[in-house]
């Protein structure tokens, strides 16, 4: 460790706050990339990943989020009525206008004296959700604040990107340092006008710019936010246990752990895109409450998501000894992954709703 | 006639310079050049493009980089022939010295091809084949030269992995250029298993697309003081030829007539035969053109071009070595610009300046500069001034 260097663009709350709950939700249906290539291109060779989680008929991100709010809720072991804001990220809100957080603080009983928004910023709309509850617990202005990602993303049929668009992601309550089982010690954000993904309004499915989106967008925002933060910590890749980066595919996240210094080991608990896909605003988040369901009290985690347009998150996380007790108190990340449905190509666009009915 | 020289030299690192624009780019080659030149001033600029009223939406580029430059008032014009545009610029700029009629020319090559991404870069580049035969049908460059390697081939029963020498020559070159895209060698486990772009040419057997700018000042050598800080380069040879568009109108497309032409005219006007050549600059966009071309100039007979690869003869090392910094493979293909990357690193290594890839006592460079499968080939023969 070196020393810290005192920096004013580092986010820290004036009262320190950390992880009181956390929770996940993986839908059961699975998609195999060799099936998705089997109808596009014939090949069976080179998908980018295994296989992607896909919503079932009845599921949205509303749905979803609630299931991983009342995991969270369960590890928190809270008063509901104490949450004084739930915040959702995602890129799928089921409506434009009206917000999936109303539904969600509804269902988990945080009704009416509370904050609620919906969140946006492609993949790290989850993350920002995050910062803010740092800054309304951190502040003092509420007790406890519940931030959500999550994600039923489209992929356009035939396009790269259909492989990996995949479903799920996590919820955190975020409270006092003390009650904490993980402290969040700091938190950084990098961004830029970056166009490398993005969809219009009225449009279906978003559209990318290819190569594009690799060096000048996700490799750029992420090790900048990620270099910052320790930086301005004084850590290196080696004080941490564990790392946590966004996933739109398996090759991405291993190449630029490798470029900061972390091993494959470090990001194996929470690389989970080859065999659920890419969650978007869930992706960094579930890869979190993976790690958070395995890690031991004093394990740091370095955590930083991605969202096109562009901009990351990073957070420095230490586990505390809370931590053990609450970790078998919900489903955990990997028993949802384990629940698993085998679907095929035709079953898959009926469900995601490909097919023009009229 | 007077002696045409290469008085100065500029290049860019080859890449995908998403954050860098075609007028900037263009500049930085121009400066470096003007710079090597000791500050000569030209009274013309040709620039190479292929692309860039499709890729860039920006036309008129001999003007807007004159301006640019510093250059405001003088002759500016694009050259353009495809991938061809480069050494198509050379060799007006070459024509314009010689004649007298010019002093100082400079010749700039320049491309963006991360100015687009995605089916548009596919469909502007077969705008380089016959529009109203061959891509109206589907029709790419791409598979244009998968066709070509094909037939080869079955005519010649070459083995699956016959080109692989192109792509493992072109990369070990390139570990020793600081300006190419590539730079590590690579082994042939890594051709044997490449994605088939258009069976049988795969991922490593076609050069990629990049940025690029690369300038020259060329001037008489009677214009220059005796002493001049760097070895003077001559262009000593000279010449163009053209042919169909189409492939189906080809005498024998597996024939690169103007590699021929183009390479025996300006080989007459400098009075030189093959074994006078140190190296050869072959354009490799596509491992099939490189036998193709080392066939029609005369290294090899028809059918036994891709041997010369596989025997270690284009080696730096060999018999006549080629793409001597890498190539279109492994330098990188620069569209407009590939021409004068050509002239530059050939000016480079007669110069004695190549570092790693310098061949001992290089005198001769013929460098061949291709639009489409040899449509357009322009050559040129560079001298070391001693």
């Amino acid at each position: 460790m070196t020393t810290p260097q005192p920096s004013p663009t580092l986010l820290k709350p004036v009262k320190p706050v950390g992880i009181v709950g956390y929770g996940s939700y993986v839908p059961r249906f699975r998609l195999p990339a060799k099936e998705v290539a089997r109808v596009w291109t014939g090949k069976t060779s080179g998908p980018p990943i295994k296989e992607k989680a896909v919503p079932g008929l009845d599921e949205d991100v509303i749905t979803m989020s609630i299931e991983a709010a009342r995991n969270a809720m369960m590890r928190a072991q809270i008063d509901p009525t104490e949450l004084r804001a739930v915040w959702v990220g995602s890129e799928s809100h089921p409506y434009a206008v009206k917000p999936t957080s109303t539904l969600v603080a509804e269902a988990i009983g945080a009704v009416p004296n509370t904050q609620a928004a919906d969140w946006e910023f492609a993949c790290k709309a989850g993350t920002e959700a995050l910062v803010a509850a740092m800054g309304l617990v951190g502040s003092g202005m509420g007790h406890y604040a519940m931030a959500i990602g999550m994600d039923t993303a489209q992929g356009k049929p035939g396009d790269a990107l259909e492989y990996t668009a995949g479903a799920g992601g996590g919820a955190y309550i975020v409270g006092p340092a003390e009650e904490s089982l993980a402290t969040i010690n700091a938190s950084y954000s990098f961004v830029t006008d970056t166009p490398d993904f993005w969809r219009r309004e009225y449009q279906k499915y978003p559209e990318h710019g290819m190569r594009f989106t690799g060096e000048p967008a996700y490799f750029k925002h992420v090790s900048e936010a990620a270099t910052h933060l320790m930086e301005a910590s004084g850590t290196t890749a080696k004080d941490y246990k564990w790392a946590v980066f966004h996933q739109p595919n398996t090759k991405f996240p291993q190449r630029v752990a490798g470029q900061l210094g972390f091993s494959m080991d470090q990001i194996e608990p929470g690389l989970l895109v080859p065999i659920i896909g890419n969650t978007y605003a869930g992706a960094a988040m579930i890869g979190l409450t993976a790690t958070l369901d395995i890690a031991q009290p004093g394990d740091r985690i370095l955590v930083v998501s991605f969202g096109s347009g562009a901009g990351s998150d990073a957070f420095d996380i230490t586990v505390t000894d809370k931590a053990p007790a609450r970790q078998n108190l919900a489903t955990k990340t990997r028993e949802y992954i384990a629940r698993r449905t085998e679907i095929d190509y035709a079953t898959y666009v009926r469900f995601r709703g490909k097919l023009a009915m009229k | 006639m007077t002696d045409v020289v290469i008085a100065g030299i500029g290049q860019t690192e080859v890449g995908e310079h998403w954050d860098i624009g075609l007028r900037d780019l263009a500049y930085a080659a121009i400066h470096d050049a003007i710079q090597d030149a000791g500050g000569l001033k030209p009274q013309s600029l040709f620039v190479g493009n292929m692309l860039a009223p499709n890729l860039s939406r920006q036309a008129h580029v001999g003007a807007l980089i004159a301006d640019y430059a510093g250059l405001n008032g003088i002759e500016a014009v694009t050259v353009e022939a495809a991938g061809a545009s480069g050494g198509a610029a050379l060799r007006q700029g070459y024509l314009a010295v010689a004649s007298g009629f010019v002093d100082v020319a400079l010749v700039v090559g320049v491309e963006k091809f991360t100015d687009k991404v995605g089916a548009g870069v596919d469909e502007a580049l077969a705008t380089t084949g016959d529009a109203d035969y061959e891509a109206v049908q589907g029709m790419t460059p791409a598979a244009q030269a998968a066709l070509l390697m094909k037939r080869y081939m079955h005519e010649y029963e070459v083995p699956a992995d016959g080109f692989a020498g192109f792509a493992l020559t072109a990369h070990a070159h390139g570990a020793g250029n600081k300006n190419a895209m590539f730079r590590k060698a690579i082994k042939p486990e890594v051709y044997a298993k490449a994605e088939m772009v258009g069976d049988p040419l795969n991922m490593f057997d076609m050069a990629p697309n990049a940025d690029g700018a690369a300038a020259l000042v060329l001037t008489r050598r009677e214009l220059l003081p005796s002493s001049w800080a760097n070895p003077l380069v001559k262009i000593a040879g000279s010449a163009s030829s053209s042919d169909t568009l189409a492939l189906h109108d080809r005498k024998d497309m597996l024939y690169f007539d103007t590699a021929q032409l183009s390479a025996g005219k300006a080989m007459k006007q400098v009075g030189l035969t093959l074994d006078g050549i140190d190296f050869f600059e072959y354009h490799d966009a596509f491992s099939i053109f490189a036998a193709l071309q080392l066939e029609a100039v005369g290294f090899a007979i028809k059918g036994k071009g891709w041997k010369l690869a596989v025997d270690g003869s284009i080696g730096l090392k060999g018999s006549i070595p080629c793409v001597i910094m890498g190539g279109m493979k492994a330098r990188g293909f620069p569209g407009g610009a590939a021409g004068v990357y050509q002239a530059v690193e050939a000016a480079t290594q007669l110069r004695g300046q190549a570092g790693a890839n310098q061949i001992k006592d290089a005198r001769f460079g013929l460098i061949q500069s291709l639009g489409g499968p040899a449509s357009t080939a322009v050559s040129h023969i560079l001298q070391r001034l001693d």
